[in-house]
């Protein structure tokens, strides 16, 4: 069975945007991982950023230092 | 062997890039398509790449910077995905046919084309674009330098005309990227086209376009993004947009790996040598009996292409006798410029372009004028 937790989730219209959020993210230590965008948030392909939810402000703070314009937020088992 | 064709495609490459090929060969999947680490491997060495080249034409952000096959691709999508009906559109005789063709294909649809004479040293004047401006002149498209002769456009100059009259500018840098320095800010580019194996040094199949901030481009193609699988329609944001179908990966790992050793290398430097060689070939062959060599030579700046004829031989004769007879490899022919070849008038013969990289050394050169001053006196 696969644990689920409650999770914030950031996704993006691109691959390229995805991809420059890890990288940010990566230099700062900031919370998280790429995955594929959950079905619950819609169906079909792509990458999606999941962190713990507290993560949310200090993420939301390096996507604007950095003019990465996220899809949408969201919060969600996954 | 000695290579002298490197304005068709730079044979040797830096182990570098041969090796980031062979890594991504067996450890890359598929960019964009699922998130376990093979994938996310290629999108992130993709990502990478687009980085670097953002970075190495000055772009805005990486999210301009399209990856395609070849800078024909690029060139095909930039003019019929910004042209319509009733546009009129500036144009050079130094054109390859990768501008040419597209072009004819638009005037055939609606376009009205102009193109800009050249004189018998392959120039053009630059009061001449200006000059044919219209109301309805939608853009200039015009090569950075002319694969034949070599010679250079200003672009920076030509920029200015283009911002002062707000009409786009198309540049086709295939034999100047890796070798000059492009500033697409600088320059008022806003559709820049490049391919990966020339002066850039990475793998053939690769190449790319700067499309500038807020210009929308029709795409040439759609289907396959990774992203937004159940819309019926292709997703409109960039770079994806123009990006339809898998990249390919494995040649863009190559190619980022060329940009690196090119900063590191230093492009200056790498101009600096390439230069010199086409020079001290220039200096010997224009000398030798029976030689007409074509192109400006009286500027600083040009490509490091030096073309020429032997008496009356057809080029191909004389390339064919440089590959045999030396083991010099030339290209002959019409080098698919067929209004430059018209200008020079050299329609029938052809050219030999000898095109230099930075992995020629002055030996190979020194050769390759001792072959030619044998051909030549052998013919007498």
């Amino acid at each position: 069975m696969i644990k689920k937790e409650k999770k914030l989730i950031i996704t993006f219209s691109t691959t390229t945007d995805a991809m420059a959020m890890e990288m940010v993210c990566k230099k700062s230590g900031a919370d998280g991982r790429i995955i594929p965008v959950p079905p619950k948030i819609y169906a079909g392909c792509g990458l999606a950023w999941c962190a713990r939810p507290e993560s949310r402000d200090g993420l939301c703070a390096i996507m604007e230092h950095n003019d990465i314009y996220p899809e949408g937020l969201w919060e969600c088992l996954v | 062997m000695i290579y002298l064709d490197n304005a068709a495609t730079t044979m040797q490459k830096p182990d570098c890039v041969v090796r980031a090929v062979t890594k991504a060969l067996c450890s890359m999947g598929n960019a964009g398509r699922g998130a376990h680490d093979a994938a996310l491997h290629a999108s992130r060495t993709v990502f990478d790449t687009r980085m670097k080249l953002a970075d190495f034409f000055n772009a805005e952000n990486p999210k301009q910077i399209v990856f395609t096959a070849n800078s024909t691709e690029s060139l095909n999508i930039a003019i019929k995905g910004v042209l319509n009906p009733g546009d009129h559109v500036i144009t050079t005789e130094l054109e390859h046919n990768s501008v040419l063709r597209p072009l004819y294909e638009m005037e055939e649809k609606g376009i009205e084309l102009t193109i800009i004479k050249s004189d018998r040293q392959g120039n053009i004047r630059y009061e001449d674009f200006e000059d044919s401006i219209r109301s309805n002149t939608k853009a200039i498209i015009c090569t950075h330098g002319s694969n034949l002769t070599g010679n250079m456009i200003d672009i920076e100059k030509v920029g200015k005309i283009t911002k002062k009259h707000s009409i786009l500018l198309i540049v086709d840098a295939s034999q100047t990227a890796g070798v000059f320095p492009i500033d697409v800010q600088r320059m008022h580019i806003d559709i820049l086209c490049f391919t990966g194996h020339k002066s850039l040094l990475g793998p053939q199949g690769t190449g790319g376009m700067y499309v500038r901030e807020g210009l929308h481009v029709r795409p040439l193609l759609c289907g396959g993004s990774g992203i937004k699988s159940y819309s019926k329609k292709h997703p409109e944001e960039m770079p994806t947009a123009l990006e339809a179908g898998t990249l390919n990966g494995h040649g863009i790992a190559g190619l980022g790996a060329a940009i690196e050793y090119i900063r590191e290398i230093g492009i200056e430097n790498i101009r600096e040598h390439e230069s010199g060689l086409m020079w001290h070939f220039y200096d010997q062959v224009k000398e030798i009996p029976g030689v007409t060599v074509y192109g400006d030579f009286t500027g600083k700046d040009r490509c490091p292409i030096v073309s020429l004829n032997l008496m009356d031989y057809n080029s191909s004769e004389v390339s064919d006798a440089l590959a045999i007879q030396y083991d010099i490899f030339t290209r002959p022919g019409a080098h698919c410029a067929p209004l430059m070849h018209k200008a020079l008038g050299t329609q029938e013969q052809g050219a030999v372009r000898f095109s230099f990289s930075y992995f020629n050394t002055e030996e190979e050169i020194d050769q390759t004028i001792l072959a030619l001053k044998e051909l030549a006196s052998n013919s007498e």
